[in-house]
This record gives C-alpha cells, structure tokens and sequence, in this order.
C-alpha cells in the first residue's frame, strides 16, 4: 500500500488522481449533486444562459446542462470501463499466449493485430459501429476492439522479457502447468506497463467514444453523453455558445486527469523513460 | 535500402489483403439489403433480385471477397449507391481537400511542437518548461471537435476574423485542375485566391494539427533533454560554437529519430482526426464524404473510403521508416 502511495509523490500523477476522483465522485453521487433532472424539458427555459438558477445555463429543450455533464460522468467512466476491460481482457490475454507459445499462434495473431493496427483509430471504430449500428452499448465495444492490438503488443514485449527469466524456468522444470506459469509467474511481473497502457487507454477511449457521440454515432438522445450532448449543441453554436462550451470541458478534463495519471505511473515504473 | 524497401512493399500486401477482408466483412455484416437499399424500399422483388445478381450479392461471401479483391486491385471500388459515380472517382474528387488539410495541420503541428520543444529543454525547469509541458498534456487530452467548435466561437463568430467553413468564400469561382487550391492559386499567382484559401484553413488546420504539436513537443523535449547532456554537445560547446548552432545543428539533428517515429504515428491520428475536423467545418474531404456515406448507407463508398485511409496510412509508416536513413546515417536496412 505504501508503494501505491509513493507514486503520488509525483505531483502530476496526484493531480491527475484527484481529478479522476472528482469526477467518480460526481458519477457516483449524481442524484444527490446534480440540480435536475438531466431529462426533464422545460420548453419555457429553452437556451437559458448561465445564471444562479442554471449555473452552466440549458440546452435546446431546456435541460439543466450542469445537471446532464453530471449524469455524463457515469456514461463516460462507463465506457472508458467497460472498453479498456474489453481491450485489457482480449489484448492481454493474447499477449500472453502469443508471447508464451511463440510459434505460428504468436504470427497469427501478430499479424492480425498487423492489420487491425493498419487502420487509423477512430476509423476502425467507425466501421465496427457502421456493422454494429449506432448505440453507446456498440461504442464501447467498438472502442474497447480497436484498443486491443496495443495491449497485446505491450504485454507480448513484456512478457518474452519475463518469459526468459530464470524463475519461470524453474517453474517450468517443476513441472508447473503452463496455465499457472502465465498466471502466477509472467503476468503479475508485467502489472506495470499494463496499467499505465490502461490508464492511457481510458482517456483515449472516452475521447473516441465522445467523438462517436459527436459524429451521431455513439450514444443517442436523449442520452447525456458528453459527445452527442456537443454534437446536438452544434445547431445553436451562435445563439447559446454555453450549450457547446461546458460539454467539452467535461471530457477534456476527465481525458486529461487519465492521461496525467498515465504518464506520472510511467515515470513512477520506468525513472528511464522520464 | 532498396531491398529493404521492397521487402517492405511485399510485406506489405498481405496486410492490404487483410485490411481489406476486415473491412468487406464489416460492412458486409451491416443489416440490411444493399439491393433493397439501392433501389427503395418500394421496388418490386423482381428488380431486387436482379440487381442482387448484377452486384454479385447471390454469390457466397468469399466469393464476393475474392470478385473485390480482383476489382480493387485494378481500381474498381465499385460505384456509390447515392450518385451512381465510381467510387474511385468520389475518392479522388476528395482527396485533395484532405489532402491539403492534413499537411497544413502537419506543418503546424511539426513546426510549433518542434519550437516548444526545443525551447522546453533548452530552458528546463523554467516557467517556459512549464507552460510547454501544461501546452503538451492539454492538447493531446483535446477533443479537437470541440475545439474546432470553440475556435469557430471565438474566431468567427465573435471576432469575424476567420471564416466558419468550406475551401474558399461562395463568391469565389476557381477550378483548380490537382484540386490543391493552395498550391495552383499559388502557382498560378492567382493572390487572391491563394490568400482566401489559407483564411479558410487556418482554423481546421490548427485544430486538427494541435494533437499532433503537441505530442512532437513532448517527444522532441525529452529527446533534446538525452542528447543535450551528451559529450559530443559539451564538444560542441567548448569549441566556441554559437549556442544556436549547438542547439539546432548539433543537438536538434540527433534528437530528430524518435521525433519523427511520432510524426509518422500522428500522421495515423490525423486521418482518423480529419473525419472529425471535415465535418466540424464542412471542409469537402474524404473525412466527411466517408461520414455522409455511413449517414446514408452508401457501403461502397463507406468501404473505398476506409480502404483507402489504411492504405495511405501503411504507406506513411513505410515511408517514415525510409525517412530515417536519410536522417541518420548510422541506421543500415541492408
């Protein structure tokens, strides 16, 4: 526990850290913090400008927009959850074989990670979600499958590292079943670098996902999802800018405490890499 | 080298076979009839069944897989369910407007993240430093769409310094026969033109571009930070050279390699970035003409276009490792 701690040393990783907690917080104490309810119309409040009564003002259908970036919270803590779970679970679990067997399973799945890595990200996911059809359940696993290659890579180079290690010979030569070695052997050896890919890839993930949402393709209204919120801000960009502005903060601001946790853990694991 | 590059190149082909099956079988698992989908809802099932045999939909899906792959590989990516145009012919209308989009964010995002860069590590632990690296974190945490919206807010709406969108102002008529409105207006000397084009771009190049500045920054910071402290440097130095020379010359040269891995990365993010940053700004590129497509379940366009983004971006990983050689001599393929 003292070790966890001591990474908070690092001050860009304890700021980062406290963000995210603001921000779990927030989701998880929505119905008490948030002022309204994030679906609740009030066509007499319709674009409200930010005043005492709505601190961050109202959309289009004169919805609280502070109460709905609360409610987003969860949705975005959600998919950076469940699509680095996905991305963490297969990517890893890849890794591990790959890197274990060798042979001609590490060159399939190498190449195939080959070709899914020959895509650009967010247009991976944008064809996984043209197949899956728009939906924020679609998006995560959309998001967490382009996140796969780059875990299986991370933890195929980590563990042919570990692999060669003369405590898993030994395991080896005591006769320990494969499954044990990978399990209680390589994989708690190579914790390091894959929390802080899983960090980096929590950020990236509400990113894409938001930019998902932005292009109608993520979560659909009446959704409060940070990006679909934006992207049906677009229309009222002139008349009621604040419909636009908060939304954003939101995700750079969680993308940001993921990313600045990321990079204090890399330091904090690897002092060569600073 | 050469063997080098055509080992690449051969390589390179079971991975276009492999982009291309992933895509073909995604947007073939799309629900719906392409047949239905092409002719309306409200066609007879006799025409239906026709043009599901004209399109090759009757025959199983590995066939159908190879029939595409015959096509793509002598250009035929079919023709778009909405215009009836080949999809070949969308793509390069299209292409040049991303095209030019891309490499302007590039030159921004390489030119300023380079300058922050160098500037960070030659002033460490200064506010300079500081401020660079607050620069760096926000801007690769940046959701560029709202950026780009935030940016039309503030530079378009409120300050009516830049327009809101598209290539040029509705008034202007000019054909640029490459499509590279920039470059022709320049060639040309057509001025106006040229200086309307660059208004127009500004604000989605910069957008688009702030990723990867920001990651170059990063990049470039710690890779002068691991040279500066090098012997050679001190050499350098002791033997009177001028500290820009040191800095630019000496140090900036041999800090470049992991430099430009990063921009040959971005050059990934930015095709990905630009489907965002076309539709944000109605910039007429192959970003939005994919998205359109989706919108409007035109699948050969959808597909063409995906295909031909993964194309190009294979070929800018190959090309960057090539880039390498050339910027540091010691790095032998052979």
């Amino acid at each position: 526990m003292k070790k966890v701690f001591k990474v908070f040393k690092n001050k860009a990783a304890l700021v980062g850290f406290l963000i995210i907690l603001f921000f779990v917080f927030i989701a998880i104490f929505a119905d008490f913090i948030a002022p309204y309810d994030p679906y609740e119309q009030s066509l007499y409040d319709r674009l409200q400008p930010p005043s005492k009564k709505h601190l961050f003002g109202t959309d289009d259908l004169g919805r609280d927009i502070l109460s709905r970036i609360i409610y987003g919270a969860r949705i975005s803590l959600a998919i950076g959850i469940i699509s680095v779970a996905l991305a963490l679970g297969v990517g890893a679990s890849a890794g591990l074989i790959s890197a274990y067997y060798g042979g001609i399973i590490d060159t399939l799945l190498m190449r195939l990670f080959d070709v899914m890595l020959a895509f650009p990200t967010i247009l991976l996911a944008i064809a996984i979600m043209a197949a899956l059809g728009p939906d924020l359940k679609n998006a995560m696993i959309a998001v967490g499958i382009v996140n796969i290659p780059t875990f299986a890579r991370i933890v195929r180079a980590s563990a042919l590292v570990i692999k060669e290690q003369e405590y898993v010979m030994a395991a080896y030569a005591l006769g320990q079943s494969n499954l044990k070695i990978i399990l209680k052997h390589i994989l708690p050896n190579i914790i390091g670098p894959i929390t802080v890919q899983a960090s980096l890839s929590y950020g990236g993930s509400i990113l894409s996902a938001a930019g998902l949402g932005f292009l109608g393709m993520g979560a659909q209204p009446p959704t409060p999802e940070w990006g679909a919120m934006l992207s049906q801000a677009r229309s009222f960009i002139i008349s009621a800018p604040w419909t636009v502005t908060f939304p954003g903060i939101a995700i750079l601001l969680s993308v940001l405490g993921f990313n600045i946790l990321g990079d204090g853990l890399r330091d904090f694991l690897d002092p060569r890499l600073r | 080298m050469y063997r080098y590059i055509i080992r690449r190149l051969l390589i390179l082909i079971p991975v276009i076979i492999g982009v291309s099956a992933v895509v073909f079988f995604l947007i073939r698992s799309i629900p719906g009839d392409p047949a239905l989908i092409l002719l309306g809802e409200h066609s007879n099932e006799e025409s239906v069944e026709k043009v599901r045999t004209q399109l090759g939909l009757d025959k199983p899906k590995v066939i159908q897989f190879f029939y595409f792959l015959y096509n793509m590989a002598r250009g035929d990516l079919g023709r778009s369910f909405l215009t009836n145009e080949l999809v070949r012919i969308e793509i390069f209308k299209h292409f040049p407007a991303t095209l030019e989009l891309t490499l302007c964010s590039m030159i921004f995002g390489s030119v300023v993240g380079l300058v922050l860069g160098v500037t960070a590590a030659t002033h460490r632990n200064s506010i300079i430093d500081y401020i660079t690296t607050v620069i760096s974190v926000t801007g690769i945490s940046m959701p560029i769409f709202w950026l780009g919206l935030i940016a039309i807010i503030i530079f378009s709406i409120k300050l009516h310094i830049l327009p809101i969108s598209g290539r040029l102002d509705p008034t202007i008529t000019f054909k640029a026969k490459s499509g590279l409105i920039i470059l022709e207006s320049l060639l040309r000397g057509n001025f106006g033109v040229f200086k309307n084009a660059i208004y127009h771009i500004i604000l989605p190049a910069v957008c688009l571009g702030t990723i990867p500045m920001a990651s170059i920054a990063r990049m470039t910071r710690s890779s002068m930070l691991e040279v500066l402290n090098q012997d050679f440097i001190r050499t350098a130095r002791a033997k009177g050279l001028p500290a820009r020379k040191v800095i630019y010359v000496h140090a900036l040269r041999n800090a470049l390699i992991p430099v430009v891995t990063v921009i040959g990365l971005q050059f990934g993010g930015l095709l990905g970035g630009a489907v965002l940053t076309e539709t944000i700004f109605a910039w007429p590129g192959i970003g939005r003409l994919s998205v359109e497509a989706i919108n409007a379940r035109d699948y050969p366009v959808i597909q063409g276009c995906i295909i031909f983004f993964a194309l190009i971006f294979v070929f800018i990983n190959l090309l960057v490792d090539i880039l390498y050689a050339f910027i540091d001599p010691r790095i032998r393929y052979d």
